[in-house]
This record gives structure tokens, C-alpha cells and sequence, in this order.
């Protein structure tokens, strides 16, 4: 079981750009792999593409989601195939409750003429919640809407708990939050972790990797990934920025 | 290939009974009133049918604005009323219903104490007009069809008979909504009906009217409400406006705000063929406040053709325009609205914002805001816009597994709901929601 990203290349749809340089990485479930990499290397443009989002087109490769290709298909239909993501910037969505697009959410996910049922819902999203210390008035408010930096940071991982994706992408979620939920949120994606389910973790600081620990840790530069380790990665980056990667990477592109 | 077959037009056989031939004729009336109606009758005839050209009228449709084919409307069978009156479900905790087809009433049912409260006149018009002649001459239709409809509101005053009549007395407080049900059936049907709100000092109120048809014939309606909120009164009227798509229709408001009271009307028009909605708020005296709001969900070939006015006549008022419109398919909107700042009306706080949600390529708004302003110290806002569902948004809520048309609803939904939100309590929101779902579909 993985999440399997084989040779992907994507560009800009309006003008052709191409961001994803022939991009190979495998998430197997039960890790949780993190990628760091320099502002404009194509991070959030991975989790994009992995999404489906129309801006951008693929032009080579496969993402294989316990075996299945899911690049021709609709955004929705990725989400309900297992897949997850949160958004480095959170779309607000005013008008619409936070309950009422879960709801919606949860009730995608079931058969034809099958209704969900309202009181387990809310125990569930209460629970849920709970354990992220969002205060109950977040139901009712619209979606994200006025919402602090954090506050969407916080109800991005609400939403990955109540959707229990298999595979969960999540850009940048530590950007934005102070300490305290910094340890709240770890601990929620921490309450998730298990055998069947897997992590990308994409962030700049490796201060969030003490509490959500990576089985691996990826280097993204140029739209590809050019350096792969273990936990003890985000430290050397940590200490010794990106410079030397892309170093190598020219030398091996001179020799 | 298959030839096409043309329906027969039908055509209305019988001139005389078309309303433009028929003048008021109600016996239960008083002399004074039915004085009053023939006078507007007169004045419905003489006046000319509007034209584009007429500055009330521009962007309108008035094609179709013939009211020939239009017949006063006949009794319901009792079969029908009963099935109407199970109909009649509005917000589950209120005051009291009352219930009318065709502009006749079926039931006045009340629920709730506060409106037997002493000097409170729940009535329906007839009554009303027959029994409360001092209230009717100095409140009724005083100032009404100034926004270009003032032949169709004579009309309405030599026709009218149906509606509510609401008096609340100084102090007095009515907690739960009243709620008013109006049903035209049958086809070539008309009805008129009145709503017509007295609010004293600190008074408080809130009133709910049901615009439905009973079958998919054609039909016509021509309302009027008036609102006339005393000194320190608080009046809140909703109007839900959901005939079917064969009806041409008709809703012209007036609202008086004396000093520090405050009124709050929402109209959400989701049926209709042809609907014509004016509103004008008076703001009379100082430290009154009008909120004008309006939701809009257009589809098919749906015309909504909305003007509005806010006159602020004293110093520190304040007013607060907001229309929402969904467009989708051929559907079009309309807007023109007017600020008018009278001199010495200083410190006025006016606000005008429309704004239009395309969501198809034929679909098609004009909006025209404006202002006039003859007085200093004024804070005015007001403008217009139009756009389409934001791609960010849709894919956003498909990331979370959530269908493309289900997004788009959702989102179109969330666009005007934040309009309901500015309503005062969660039972009358959540009504509105529910028809808003319904029609969002
Ligand atoms: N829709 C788009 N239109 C135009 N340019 C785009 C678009 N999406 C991405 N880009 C460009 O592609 C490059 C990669 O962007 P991306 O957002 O993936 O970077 P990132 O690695 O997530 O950076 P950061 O660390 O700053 O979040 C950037 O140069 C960005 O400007
Ligand atoms: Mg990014």
C-alpha cells in the first residue's frame, strides 16, 4: 500500500510553465515522509497536481494510489479515493458553516439515498474538535471565514480527522501557528498515524519534525526531489540551508 | 424529422371580465373607502402603461406587463382550502397565522398570547378597513408607486380587500413571529393583497408574508405593504416571495422610520415570472435606522426587476442597503437604487451594495446605484458588482470529496445566505435557508 508518484511532470496550464521536472517519490502507508525544499521549488504545486487542480496540467508520469492511477480523475473523486489536503492558504468560503460543508463532505462519501446521521456527526465532530481545543462557536461560523492564520491552520487538520483520508498531504499546516497549537495540531495528526495511512509532510522548519517525527525527509529544488534522508536531513538543512544541494546539483550537471 | 406542432393560443374569450375592464366593487367596504377605491380606479386608467423610455424603467422588460388576460380571482372550492391551509407552514414558534387564497381568508389562528396583548389589532384587511377607518385613512397607502409603478399601485388600492393589518401599541412587544400565508390559484387569477404594519412607540414586531400559488396556472399578483415604525419601534418584515414561474407579479413597499426606531425588511424572491419589487424607506426622524435587504435566486428565464429609495429626511439616520442576486441561465436582474440625503439631513450614514453572482454566460444583471446628496457630513457608500463562482473556492470544497455541482451550489448558497444571517433570530434564518435549499435545488 503507497501513495506512488512516478517521473511527474506538470506546467502551468495558462502559459506552459513547467514547475514538476520528472518528480519520483513513494509514500508507503504507515510513514510519514516530510519535504522541505526553497520558497518556489514546487512544493505546494505537488500537493496541487496530486489534488487536481485545474491550473495546472500533467504532462508526463503517474500518481498510483494503492495501485490505482488517479490523475484522470475529479478532484472530489481523488478526495473520496483516500487522498487529503491541507492547504498551505485555506480558501474562506463565507456564507457556508463549517458544519453544513463536513456534512457535505461526509455525506459525499456515502451511498446513493443514504443519509447521514445527525447526532453521531455531531458527537464525532465535537470529539474531534475536542482534542484540537477549537472552541464549539467554529460550527456555526462559514467556513474559514475571518478566520485567524492559525484558526485555518487548525480546521484544515478538523477536516482531515473527520474525512480520515489514507493519504494525507499537509503544505506548510506548521506556518501560521504558535507553539502551544503547534503541539495541539502534531497531536492530532500524531492521533491519526497507524499502520494503514500516510503523511506528506511539507514545511520550512524543522522544529515542527520534533513533534510529527519523518520516517524520511525529501529535498525539493527545481521541481524534483535531489536529496533524500533520514529524520536527521531536516537538521543538516537546518543548519546549512540549500545551498549546497543545488551545488551538487550543478556540478552534476557540469560533469 | 418531426414537424413541429403549435399549441393553440388560447385567448381570453370574455373582454368584460379581464380586469382592465373591471373597476372595484366591494359591498363590505365602507362609503369612504369604496370612494377612495373608485378614485383609484380612475387613476389606474388614465395613467399610461410604463415605457422603457420612463427613467423608473430602463433595463425593464414591460412587454410584459399586459394584466389583459388577468380575471379577479373566484373562491376556492373547500376541498382546496383545506389542502392550502395544510400547506401553510412557515417557522415552527410563532404568534399567529393567517391564511388567504384567491384574497379571501381561511384561517386566523393564533398561537400565542402577547398578540391578544390589550390595544394589539391583529386583523385582516376587510376588517380592518370596515372597522379601523381613522388608522386606514391616516396610514394606508399614503406615499406608495413612487418608484414608477404608481398605476399598478392604484390598481392594488381599488382591488385590494386581502392581508394583514397589524396594529402594536406603544411598548407593547410581540416576541414571535406573525406569520401571513397569500395563495393564488387558478388560472388567469389575480390577487392584491395589503400588509399594512403599525408599530407605536417601543414597539416591537416582526411579521412574515408567504407569497405562493396553489397549481402551475398563470397568474397575476399585485401587493402592497406599508411599514410605519413609531418612535423607538422595531418592526422586522420578511417577505418570501414564491409564486410559480407563470405569475407576473408585483411588490411595491413603503417603510416610515420615526425617531430611534429602526425597521428591517428582507424580501427573498425565488419564484415569479416577471417580479417588479420597489421599496422605499423614509427615514423621518433622527436616530432612525432602515435595513434594506434582499436575496435574489434567478434561474430559467426569470426577470427580477428590483428599484429602491432611501430618503433620509432628519439627521443621523441611518440606512443600509444590501441585494444579493444569483443569476442562472437566461435569468436577468435588475437594480436601480437611489440615495437621496435631504438638506439639513446631516450626519447620515447611507449605504447601497448590490451584488450579482453570475453562474451561466446567458445570465444578465444591470445594476445602477445612485446617490444625491443636499446635505453635509455624510457618510455614503454605494456601488455594484458582478461576478462569477471563484475556481478557488469550488476546488477547495471538491478537495474535501465534495461533487462540482454540489460545490457550485454550495458556494451560490453560502453567497446568499450571508444576507439571511443579518436577520434577527436562528427559526425565521433557518426558514429561509430551508426555502433557499429548496430552490437551489
Ligand atoms: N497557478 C500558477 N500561476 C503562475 N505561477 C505559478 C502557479 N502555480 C505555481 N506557480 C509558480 O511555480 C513556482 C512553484 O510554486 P509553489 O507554490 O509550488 O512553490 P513552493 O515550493 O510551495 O513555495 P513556498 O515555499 O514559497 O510555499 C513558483 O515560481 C510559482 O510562482
Ligand atoms: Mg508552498
Amino acid at each position: 500500500m503507497s501513495l506512488e508518484i512516478r517521473n511527474l511532470h506538470a506546467r502551468i496550464a495558462a502559459n506552459g510553465t513547467e514547475i514538476l521536472r520528472g518528480l519520483d517519490l513513494t509514500v508507503e502507508a504507515g510513514k510519514v515522509h516530510a519535504i522541505m525544499g526553497p520558497n518556489g521549488s514546487g512544493k505546494s504545486t505537488l500537493s496541487k497536481v496530486l489534488g487536481g487542480h485545474p491550473d495546472y496540467e500533467v504532462t508526463e508520469g503517474e500518481v498510483l494510489l494503492d495501485g490505482v492511477n488517479i490523475l484522470g480523475m475529479e478532484p472530489d473523486v481523488r478526495s473520496r479515493a483516500g487522498l487529503f489536503l491541507a492547504f498551505q492558504y485555506p480558501m474562506e468560503i463565507p456564507g457556508v458553516s463549517n458544519a453544513n460543508f463536513l456534512r457535505a463532505a461526509l455525506q459525499a462519501r456515502l451511498p446513493e439515498g443514504e443519509e447521514l446521521e445527525a447526532t453521531d456527526y455531531y458527537a464525532r465532530l465535537y470529539e474531534k474538535m475536542d482534542m484540537l481545543e477549537m472552541d464549539r462557536k467554529f460550527t456555526a461560523r462559514s467556513v474559514n471565514d475571518g478566520f485567524s492564520g492559525g484558526e485555518k491552520k487548525r480546521n484544515e487538520i478538523l477536516q482531515m480527522l473527520m474525512l480520515e483520508p489514507r493519504y494525507a498531504i499537509l503544505d506548510e499546516t506548521d506556518s501560521g501557528l504558535d507553539i502551544d497549537a503547534l503541539k495541539i495540531v502534531s497531536h492530532g495528526v500524531n492521533a491519526m498515524r497507524g499502520p494503514e495511512r500516510g503523511f506528506l509532510v511539507i514545511t520550512h522548519y524543522q522544529r515542527l519534525l520534533d513533534y510529527i517525527v519523518p520516517d524520511v525527509v525529501h529535498v525539493l529544488v527545481g521541481g524534483r526531489i535531489e536529496h533524500t534522508g533520514g529524520k536527521e536531513l531536516a537538521l543538516e538543512l537546518e543548519a546549512k540551508g540549500y545551498d549546497w544541494i543545488k551545488d551538487d546539483i550543478a556540478q552534476a550537471v557540469s560533469a | 424529422m418531426n414537424a413541429t406542432i403549435e399549441a393553440p393560443i388560447e385567448t381570453v374569450s370574455e373582454e368584460n371580465d379581464s380586469l382592465m375592464t373591471t373597476g372595484p366593487d366591494f359591498a363590505s367596504h365602507p362609503e369612504a373607502f369604496r370612494a377612495r377605491q373608485r378614485a383609484a380606479w380612475e387613476k389606474f386608467v388614465s395613467l399610461p402603461m410604463p415605457a422603457r423610455t420612463d427613467e423608473t424603467w430602463r433595463f425593464a422588460d414591460v412587454k410584459s406587463l399586459s394584466i389583459a388576460p388577468y380575471t379577479r380571482a373566484e373562491v376556492v372550492d373547500d376541498g382546496d382550502r383545506a389542502a392550502l391551509l395544510k400547506k401553510s407552514i412557515g417557522i415552527v414558534e410563532t404568534s399567529g397565522r393567517m391564511v388567504f387564497a384567491n384574497d379571501c381568508l381561511l384561517a386566523r389562528d393564533i398561537y400565542n398570547d402577547t398578540l391578544r396583548a390589550k390595544g394589539v389589532l391583529w386583523l385582516p384587511m376587510e376588517q380592518a378597513i370596515a372597522e379601523q377607518a381613522e388608522l386606514i385613512e391616516k396610514h394606508f397607502m399614503r406615499e406608495s408607486g413612487v418608484l414608477g409603478s404608481a398605476k399598478f399601485a392604484a390598481l392594488h388600492e381599488s382591488q385590494v380587500k386581502a392581508g394583514t393589518f397589524l396594529y402594536v401599541p406603544r411598548g407593547v412587544e410581540i416576541a414571535l413571529p406573525v406569520e401571513t400565508f397569500h395563495w393564488l390559484s387558478g388560472e388567469g387569477a389575480s390577487v392584491f393583497p395589503h400588509t399594512l404594519i403599525i408599530a407605536e412607540e417601543n414597539a416591537k414586531v416582526t411579521l412574515v408574508d408567504y407569497f405562493q400559488s396553489a397549481g402551475d396556472d398563470a397568474g397575476f399578483a399585485c401587493g402592497v405593504n406599508d411599514i410605519v415604525v413609531g418612535n423607538g419601534a422595531r418592526v422586522t418584515y420578511v417577505a418570501v416571495q414564491d409564486w410559480n414561474r407563470k405569475t407576473l407579479a408585483f411588490h411595491l413597499n413603503n417603510t416610515t422610520v420615526a425617531r430611534d426606531a429602526s425597521a428591517l425588511a428582507l424580501r427573498l424572491n425565488l419564484g415569479g415570472s416577471r417580479v417588479r419589487d420597489e421599496a422605499v424607506s423614509r427615514l423621518r426622524g433622527p436616530g432612525g435606522r432602515s435595513d434594506m435587504l434582499s436575496v435574489s435566486a434567478a434561474e430559467d428565464d426569470q426577470i427580477f426587476d428590483q428599484r429602491t429609495l432611501q430618503i433620509h429626511e432628519a439627521p443621523n439616520t441611518s440606512s443600509d442597503l444590501l441585494y444579493k442576486n444569483s443569476l442562472n441561465d437566461k435569468a436577468r436582474t435588475i437594480f436601480t437604487g437611489l440615495i437621496r440625503v435631504d438638506e439639513g439631513a446631516h450626519k447620515t450614514d447611507a449605504y447601497q451594495k448590490v451584488r450579482n453572482l453570475l453562474l451561466s454566460d446567458e445570465a444578465e444583471a444591470n445594476s445602477a446605484p445612485g446617490l444625491e446628496i443636499e446635505a453635509d457630513d455624510v457618510r455614503c457608500t454605494h456601488g455594484a458588482t458582478s461576478g462569477q463562482v471563484d475556481m478557488e473556492e469550488i476546488f477547495y470544497l471538491q478537495s474535501r470529496g465534495i461533487p462540482l455541482r454540489l460545490a457550485h451550489q454550495l458556494v451560490t448558497f453560502g453567497f446568499l445566505n450571508e444576507v439571511i444571517e443579518r436577520l434577527p433570530g436562528e427559526p425565521l434564518q433557518q426558514k429561509l435557508r430551508e426555502l433557499l435549499h429548496g430552490k437551489l435545488g
